[in-house]
């Protein structure tokens, strides 16, 4: 396998700028899904306000597990398409690499 | 024994075994075995990865679990579906643009010494130990029911099977097994669903309408609604902490990573198998208010304490003979497909981290590699059919959630600092893993698993730990001693924190391969 020279890369300006966007995204999301997740538990746990009926005999738990699932479906298609841009970004990166490398 | 059950058996074995004739042919380098020489494509492994999670204890125990205490069985699906978003927005990329065969591949990429490959697949043994555990235990009084014949030849048979898809077809085999038995279980799980919907008149709200009426004396709170169990609320919410961050550290799970070519699938993959994992979720809950409502809950808690019986019941009533042996084949080839990745887990920790990595320092060659690894999955066979003999009382539920404890405690902490943390060390792996462990490990001895004044577990006295789910501490354990850890050890270069992050993020090594 090819060694590469990889602290040149993470020192390049536009390998910091994906970095930093790439986190800029993953971060917040993350802790936004896992706080969704737990606050359930300890709602459901410490309080009664999910055990009202919202409608068709269906209490609001039920409601808010199943927006947890939308939320999954959501997050994933939502990162799926962000994702695209990443790997673009990261494609251009290593195509300049190359061809400074082959120089 | 009833003879459509029988035929129905000997079908799917069949099936699975024409499988493993073809794959055997296809499977000659280590790369094969371990990683279906890494060319599925995203739908397949998304496909392969719901097989492989979907496991007897989300079939067969959710929808009992649903059918018994409504809303509190419900309860685990919830953990079990988010924890893929930790999976993929934090672990499934870098991962494969990290690793080769194993978790232990990944971690090493940051820290070349052995100690820390060896560490990371001692934590990864232990998980596959319990996960395979509750498998067979499961499987065995499955097949005891159905056929009526002793637990102790129901686990050996079972045995037998998981090990010839694994000795002869590898990873490509145990893959094509989780794909076909997936299909099927979506396949069974909608036929129950729409013949449920049909008594229900496809009327929701007449079926939420009814199951507030299911009353028992068992329930500490309403069948409908949250807390039926009544368990003390820091326990859900450990629970909950245990199946989020558990996932994205199950070593069978993340080898699944191993077996496609670039970050792009590894990401696709994990897309296909959120909608097919969270689509059978909400099936569950059909299959466990059908229960509820057609069937008794004494009928239910005869046949199986826990409710494991639940879904083969509910297909008798509603199709017959013929349902319910479907329902049981699928039941049994679930059991088998997820076994069998778990051998491949546990060999390939064995053989790849432990023999080929330590021991002879990765001198090695492809064909003592492959001799490792087929004898390393023969002694992860025969180890866990005879553990499993002996485990025949344990409670199935318990052995998958510390495996899922473990796996949060242990793997998660070190993966997420070896990505993200400049300053993470040696040390800090190490110490991290270890207490992730061991905090885990002991916490689950003074717990009412173990310890319960009634006589229901191995000892009768209060519990010195009063939740059942050690992970609201040992996660944070692990990630605490992770942290210290990486302090008190000296600080290493930045060099392979660099290369870490460059191959993590563009993939660098991997499209090396392919070109």
């Amino acid at each position: 396998m090819v060694e590469h020279d990889y602290g040149r890369i993470a020192e390049d300006p536009k390998f910091k700028a994906l970095v930093k966007k790439r986190n800029a995204f993953i971060f917040p999301i993350s802790i936004f899904f896992i706080v969704a997740t737990l606050l359930f538990p300890v709602l459901t746990s410490y309080t009664e306000i999910l055990n009202t009926v919202a409608f068709w005999n269906i209490s609001w738990a039920w409601i808010y597990a199943l927006l947890l699932f939308v939320m999954v479906w959501t997050l994933v298609t939502l990162y799926m398409r962000k994702a695209k841009s990443f790997d673009k970004d990261a494609q251009e990166l290593l195509k300049t690499y190359r061809e400074e490398q082959q120089r | 024994m009833n003879p459509i059950v029988v035929i129905m058996f000997l079908i799917f074995v069949s099936i699975t075994l024409l499988i493993t004739y073809f794959a055997s042919k296809r499977t000659q380098s280590t790369n094969d075995f371990y990683t279906a020489g890494g060319g599925l494509t995203g739908w397949q492994n998304g496909l392969a990865i719901a097989g492989d999670y979907l496991s007897a204890a989300s079939f067969l125990g959710i929808a009992g679990a649903i059918a018994l205490w409504g809303f509190d069985g419900f309860f685990y699906s919830i953990g079990y579906l988010t924890a893929y978003l930790i999976v993929l927005y934090i672990v499934a990329e870098p991962l494969r643009n990290l690793g080769k065969y194993t978790l232990a591949d990944m971690i090493a990429a940051r820290f070349e010494l052995k100690k820390v490959r060896a560490m990371a697949a001692v934590s990864s043994i232990t998980i596959v130990i319990f996960y395979m555990l509750a498998q067979l235990v499961g499987a065995g009084a499955l097949i005891q029911l159905l056929f009526g014949i002793p637990y102790t030849v129901a686990v050996i048979l079972v045995g037998i099977m998981m090990t010839i898809y694994v000795l002869f077809g590898g990873m490509t085999a145990t893959s094509w097994v989780q794909m076909v038995k997936a299909v099927l279980l979506m396949i069974g799980t909608v036929i129950i669903t729409f013949l449920v919907l049909l008594h229900f008149n496809f009327n929701i709200s007449t079926m939420f309408g009814e199951m507030h009426n299911i009353k028992s004396s068992d329930f500490k709170g309403e069948f409908i609604n949250p807390g039926s169990q009544g368990k003390p609320p820091l326990d859900n919410i450990s629970l909950i902490i245990a199946l989020l961050f558990g996932t994205a550290g199950l070593p069978h799970i993340l080898m699944r990573f191993f077996t496609v070519k670039d970050a792009q699938t590894a990401r696709s993959s994990v897309m296909w198998a959120t909608w097919i994992i969270g689509i059978f979720y909400i099936l569950t809950i059909f299959l466990g208010f059908g229960a509820a409502a057609l069937l008794t809950r004494e009928e239910i808690i005869s046949a199986n304490p826990a409710g494991n019986m639940a879904a083969p019941l509910l297909a008798e009533k509603l199709g017959g003979d013929f349902l319910m042996s479907f329902v049981s084949a699928v039941a049994f080839a679930t059991i088998l497909a997820v076994v069998a990745g778990l051998v491949l887990t546990g060999a390939s920790a064995f053989a790849h981290d432990i023999y080929g990595q330590v021991i002879k320092k990765g001198k090695i060659t492809e064909k003592e590699q492959m001799k490792a690894a087929k004898l390393a999955s023969l002694t992860v066979s025969v180890v866990s059919i005879i553990l499993a003999l002996f485990a025949q009382n344990l409670n199935v539920a318990f052995l998958v959630s510390l495996a899922f404890c473990v796996a949060a405690s242990a793997n998660l902490p070190v993966i997420v600092y070896t990505i993200f943390w400049k300053r993470f060390n040696t040390q800090g792996a190490i110490v991290g893993i270890a207490v992730g462990l061991i905090v885990s490990l002991v916490l689950v001895i003074l717990s009412p698993n173990v310890m319960n004044p009634d006589g229901s577990a191995f000892i009768a006295m209060a519990p010195i730990f009063p939740l059942s789910n050690p992970a609201i501490i040992s996660v944070p354990a692990g990630f605490l001693a992770a942290f210290l850890g990486t302090f008190l050890g000296k600080s290493e270069s930045e060099e392979k924190f660099r290369e870490v992050q460059v191959k993590s993020a563009t993939g660098i090594s991997t499209s090396d391969i392919s070109h």
